[in-house]
């Protein structure tokens, strides 16, 4: 439930604030631009709240301070940028091995290596895929306003204790830099850290005394028997993620010329296009993936014959296009309009490229 | 009746460890437990183990416990911490976990003066992994990656963790101890409940060496390994206290 009072915020506040509302009392963080707001808001606001900030030495550490806040049964949202995200999934694979909840937040920049920090999405395979180690999934959502961030973050932090499984929030340096209205939502009432073995009995609270049993939060499991049954329940649990978590929007899809598929930032400019677009007497749809894992592969089902072509438009260079193909089944060609390195196109780059791609195929 | 002389402390769980002959994990795993139990702690203590050796030490230390990520368990222990402040959480960690992959973690616990206690194994060498150089690896000292023995040009000097420890404000008792003898045991034990109970009175970051042995990877039997803890390990590591509440060194 949201006040129906709107207040303006800084994205990279709203989400920090979205947090607490959603019941966050344990964020670690560590600098790194462009989501600096985030740790500075929570060392100021978090202990005055009942929570606890730590500023750690690194986002290994930051991941692995979470790691036991979350073990021990806390509900934890940390934050970081896109070399930062890189570090923290040794600790990433480690939280879903063992199956401990929290919240993460990438305030992406623009790679490889340093690369720069204006926005970008060329961390679709870093969120989707991963770079830890093994077998394990992550919901991961890409908000499109602060509103939708903070809204994705407060239902965020619920979500992870129900999955017992990190979730991600992907944003960009724009959303986060960005300020918007936003309606925050009400606070969840908040859990005290003697009630947590009632919540969560399997969270490191001490066991208390001789008749209840002692609780370990593992990783380790030499026998290959054992770990592949483990798996196949982290599986499961993934399967459900794919039926209750796939979120996306869309708009004309039905009787499109085109659909354009964006998420995020680029899916606002291509939402201005697709009225550009319309102008000149070319009917575009949107595919707005909201969950990049799990993505909305069955939404390119409902479209229909009357579409000629569709393109995936990224700020990288063409990753979340291998999922489009992977939806659009080669019904349709499938092309790609992207920018890259922080260079953000405006809405009319986007309707003259869209133009172009379908006089080129023949539209 | 007959008295018992010595009996399983309820620290500890009965089942075999993993441990080899002439190992002394075995003993600081029992003076930890043992210290606990004597406390009425074990049911408020969260552990968390490291990577190495002692990853297994949840299957038999009788508390909470934790896995870690190789090196992190000072933050992880951070973590717990600021959830159950009124909890004992500690560390138990090797020298490959804690003096070389996981150097910032436990600087910057100890520095942050983290309300946590940390015990450290030192045997001078990689255990599980099969004996390779470790941080505190003596000059000299054969391992599987300095098999003519550590030449500091090539491998440079072994870490005086306890010392390094102890410049740090935050870390309000760091001594270390051996496990060689009866006597060292004893005296070991005592500073495990020294650093609980600097704990329990909240007054920062403890912190505990204890200098091991490893016979299988130093290639030695179980006695003649308490010899080289004796005779190589203690002149290079001196026993002591390099920090504690009552201010300063003892």
């Amino acid at each position: 439930m949201s006040n129906t009072k709107k207040v303006l915020m800084k994205g990279n506040e709203a989400f920090a604030e979205a947090a607490i509302l959603g019941g966050c009392r344990y964020y670690f963080g560590y600098p790194i631009t462009p989501q600096n707001e985030i740790p500075e808001y929570m060392s100021r606001v978090l202990p005055k709240r009942g929570g606890h900030f730590i500023q750690a030495e690194s986002e290994i550490s930051a991941i692995n301070m979470a790691y036991g806040a979350g073990a021990a049964g806390g509900r934890v949202f940390i934050t970081s940028s896109s070399p930062g995200i890189a570090l923290m999934q040794e600790g990433m694979s480690f939280l879903c091995s063992a199956e401990v909840p929290c919240v993460i937040l990438t305030v992406s920049r623009c790679g490889p290596g340093i690369g720069g920090i204006q926005p970008g999405q060329a961390d679709y395979f870093q969120a989707t895929r991963g770079g830890g180690n093994g077998d394990y999934k992550i919901p991961v959502f890409a908000p499109s306003t602060v509103q939708e961030g903070a809204d994705l973050v407060y239902e965020s932090m619920a979500l992870a204790d129900k999955y017992q499984n990190p979730i991600l929030i992907f944003t960009d340096g724009l959303l986060g830099q960005m300020m918007e209205p936003v309606a925050l939502p009400e606070p969840v009432v908040d859990i005290k850290s003697t009630d947590i073995r009632e919540h969560k009995p399997w969270a490191l609270t001490g066991y208390w005394d001789d008749d209840k049993k002692r609780n370990t939060v593992i990783s380790l499991r030499l026998q290959p028997e054992r770990l592949e049954e483990h798996i196949h329940k982290l599986f499961a649990r993934y399967e459900q993620a794919e039926k209750e978590l796939t979120r996306v929007e869309t708009v004309g899809i039905e009787d499109a010329d085109v659909v354009l598929v964006a998420f995020g930032t680029m899916a606002r400019i291509v939402k201005e296009a697709i009225d550009m677009l319309a102008a000149q007497g070319i009917k575009a749809g949107l595919i707005r993936p909201i969950s990049l894992w799990p993505f909305p592969y069955a939404t390119f089902d409902k479209l229909t014959d009357k579409t000629k072509v569709v393109i995936s438009a990224e700020l990288s260079m063409g990753q979340m296009i291998q999922d489009v193909k992977l939806g659009v089944k080669d019904r349709f060609p499938v092309k790609l309009l992207n920018r890259t390195g922080g260079m953000i196109p405006t809405s009319l780059e986007i309707t003259e490229r869209t133009a172009a791609i379908l006089k080129e195929i023949g539209g | 009746m007959l008295k018992p002389v010595f009996e399983y402390t309820k620290g500890m769980l009965r089942v075999d460890t993993n441990f080899c002959p002439g190992c002394t994990h075995g003993i600081s795993h029992r003076l930890i437990t043992e210290t606990l139990d004597e406390m009425n702690m074990l049911g408020k203590t969260i552990g968390c183990g490291p990577i190495g050796c002692a990853v297994m030490a949840h299957r038999f230390m009788n508390v909470d416990m934790c896995e870690c990520a190789h090196g992190r368990a000072p933050a992880v222990a951070s973590g717990v911490k600021c959830v159950h402040p009124d909890n004992i959480v500690f560390t138990y960690q090797g020298d490959g976990d804690l003096a070389s992959i996981g150097t910032a973690e436990i600087i910057h616990a100890a520095a942050r003066g983290e309300n946590i206690t940390t015990f450290f194994v030192n045997n001078a060498i990689y255990g599980m992994t099969g004996g390779q150089m470790a941080p505190t690896t003596l000059v000299g000292q054969k391992s599987t990656t300095t098999q003519a023995g550590r030449d500091t040009h090539q491998s440079g000097f072994p870490i005086r963790v306890s010392e390094l420890i102890a410049t740090l404000d935050g870390a309000v008792y760091v001594e270390r101890v051996a496990l060689n003898t009866p006597a060292n045991v004893n005296k070991a034990k005592k500073a495990v409940r020294k650093a609980f109970d600097v704990q329990q009175k909240k007054l920062g970051f403890s912190f505990v060496e204890f200098v091991s042995t490893c016979p299988t990877n130093w290639g030695l039997s179980p006695l003649a390994a308490m010899d080289f803890l004796k005779n190589e390990m203690l002149p290079y590591y001196p026993l002591g206290v390099f920090r504690s509440p009552e201010g300063g060194e003892e």
